[in-house]
C-alpha cells in the first residue's frame, strides 16, 4: 500500500501539488495522528488509500464521510440491566457543544466539508469508472473513521479483491494514480480555493 | 524418434497423468476437510449460542439480507422461513443469529461464522444495542467495503423484520468501539428508518483562504 500511495503520490507531485504523507515506511499512525497532519495543512484535500478483501475484483471505489442521524432525544428510563449500555448511548446521544472559536470539534471536523467532499469523490469515481470496468459510477457515503476528524475535503479510495496480489496491484498503480491527479486538477480547476 | 526421446516422451506422459490424479484427489480431499470444518462450526455455534426458541413462536417469511448473488459489492433481500418470537428482542436476537449461522451460499456471508451476538436490548425510544463477541471485529475481513456490508447486512435485516426500531448501536464484548475492523466507524448510531441514507447535504464552508495547493495522501490501513 505504501509503495502504492508513493506512486499516486509521485503523479501528484508532477502536477504541481505539495504531497504530505501521513506515513513513510511501515508504521500504523493512529486516526487521530493522521488527521492532525491533514489539519496543519491549508487549502488541502485529503485521500485515504485502501485494499480491500472483498467486492469484483479490480474495481475501485470512492468513500466521502457518512455523518449518522441527528440522534433523538431519549426520554424514557431502563431496566437495571441495561442501565450501563443506556447510559452510554444517553452520552452519545447528547448534541455536541459548539466548541469556542478558533477550536475545531474533532470528531465532526468533516462536518463543515461534507459536500465539497462528495463533489471531489464523484469526480474521482467518474474517473475511476471509465479506467475500471465494474467500478461504481458515483462515490458512496459511508462512515470511515478515519475521514470523520479531517477539517478538509476528504475521500477514502479503495481496492477492491486484490489484498493478496501484490503484482496485479502493481500493475494497476500507475493507471490509478493518474485517475486520482485527472480528478484532483479537475476538481481544483472547478473549485478554485475560496471559491464557492 | 529416437529411442531415448520416445522413453522421456512417455515418462512425460506418465508424470502429466500422475499429476492430474493427484490434483484430483488433493481437490477432495480439501473439500472434505472444508466440510469437516463447517461441521464443526455448526456444532460449536449450537454450543455457544443455540437456536432461540420462545413460546410465541411463529412460522414466519423473513426478508434476510446478505451479498447479492449477482452482484459482489451489495447485498440484496433473500425471504427464509424462520420460527420468529412475537417479542421483538427475541426476535432481533433470533433474525441476527440465522444471519450469521445460515447464509445460502459462504460467498453471500456477511458476517464471521465465529461472531456471536451476546446480548440485544431495545431501548425505549427505540435505540436496539447489539453486543457481539470479539469474532465480529477480529474476523471480519478487513475493508470498508466489506465492513460497510456487514454492518448494513444486520441494519436491513432489523429494519425489515423487527418494527419498533428506530436506530441501532453496535457494541463489541460490551464495549463501545471506534471502527469495526479499522474502517466502518461504529462508534455512533445507525439509522434503520434509512437504511441507505441519501448524501449529505450539509452546505460547504469555504476553505481558509490559500497559501499553496496541497494535496494529502494517506495510505490506509
Amino acid at each position: 500500500m505504501l509503495e502504492f500511495a508513493q506512486v499516486v503520490g509521485d503523479a501528484l507531485r508532477a502536477q504541481g501539488f505539495q504531497v504530505v504523507m501521513t506515513r513513510r515506511r511501515d508504521v500504523d499512525p493512529s486516526f487521530d495522528d493522521r488527521a492532525t497532519i491533514a489539519n496543519a495543512q491549508s487549502d488541502a484535500i485529503f485521500i485515504s488509500l485502501h485494499i480491500g478483501s472483498t467486492g469484483p475484483a479490480g474495481t475501485v471505489r470512492t468513500y466521502t464521510y457518512l455523518f449518522p442521524p441527528a440522534a433523538a432525544a431519549t426520554t424514557a428510563s431502563a431496566t437495571t440491566e441495561t442501565d450501563a449500555t443506556l447510559q452510554g448511548a444517553n452520552a452519545m446521544a447528547t448534541q455536541p457543544v459548539a466548541p469556542p472559536a478558533g477550536f475545531l470539534l474533532w470528531s465532526q471536523a468533516q462536518k463543515p466539508y461534507a459536500l465539497q467532499s462528495r463533489k471531489l469523490g464523484d469526480l474521482l469515481q467518474v474517473e475511476l469508472a471509465q479506467k475500471f470496468p465494474g467500478s461504481p459510477e458515483i462515490s458512496a457515503s459511508v462512515p470511515i473513521y478515519q475521514l470523520r476528524s479531517v477539517a478538509a475535503p476528504a475521500v477514502a479510495v479503495e481496492l477492491s479483491s486484490i489484498a493478496m496480489d501484490p503484482q496485479k496491484l502493481e500493475a494497476m498503480a500507475p493507471a490509478l494514480a493518474d485517475e486520482i491527479t485527472r480528478a484532483v486538477v479537475a476538481y481544483k480547476t472547478i473549485y478554485p480555493p475560496g471559491g464557492k | 524418434m529416437p529411442r531415448h526421446l520416445k522413453i522421456a516422451v512417455i515418462v512425460l506422459v506418465v508424470a502429466v497423468l500422475a499429476g492430474l490424479i493427484y490434483l484430483r484427489v488433493l481437490h477432495q480431499r480439501v473439500a472434505r476437510l472444508a466440510h469437516t470444518q463447517a461441521s464443526e462450526e455448526q456444532e460449536r455455534r449450537e454450543v455457544v449460542a443455540p437456536p432461540i426458541s420462545t413460546p410465541t413462536d411463529v412460522t414466519a417469511n423473513a426478508q434476510m439480507f446478505w451479498i447479492s448473488t449477482t452482484q459482489a459489492d451489495q447485498l440484496a433481500p433473500v425471504t427464509v422461513q424462520l420460527p420468529l418470537s412475537a417479542d421483538p428482542v427475541e426476535r432481533a436476537k433470533q433474525l441476527i443469529g440465522a444471519l450469521i449461522a445460515n447464509p445460502p451460499t459462504p460467498a453471500q456471508r456477511t458476517l464471521p461464522t465465529g461472531a456471536t451476538l451476546l446480548s440485544f436490548y431495545i431501548l425505549p425510544d427505540g435505540t436496539a444495542v447489539a453486543d457481539f463477541s470479539d469474532a465480529l471485529a477480529s474476523e471480519t475481513p478487513s475493508g470498508i467495503l466489506s465492513e460497510w456490508m456487514a454492518v448494513n447486512s444486520i441494519v436491513q435485516t432489523l429494519a425489515a423484520n423487527v418494527p419498533g426500531i428506530t436506530r441501532l448501536k453496535i457494541l463489541i464484548h460490551g464495549q463501545e468501539a471506534q471502527t469495526l475492523a479499522g474502517h466502518v466507524d461504529i462508534s455512533g448510531f445507525f439509522d434503520l428508518r434509512a437504511p441507505v441514507p441519501p448524501a449529505a447535504t450539509t452546505p460547504p464552508t469555504p476553505p481558509v483562504a490559500p497559501k499553496a495547493p496541497v494535496a494529502h495522501v494517506g495510505a490506509g490501513l
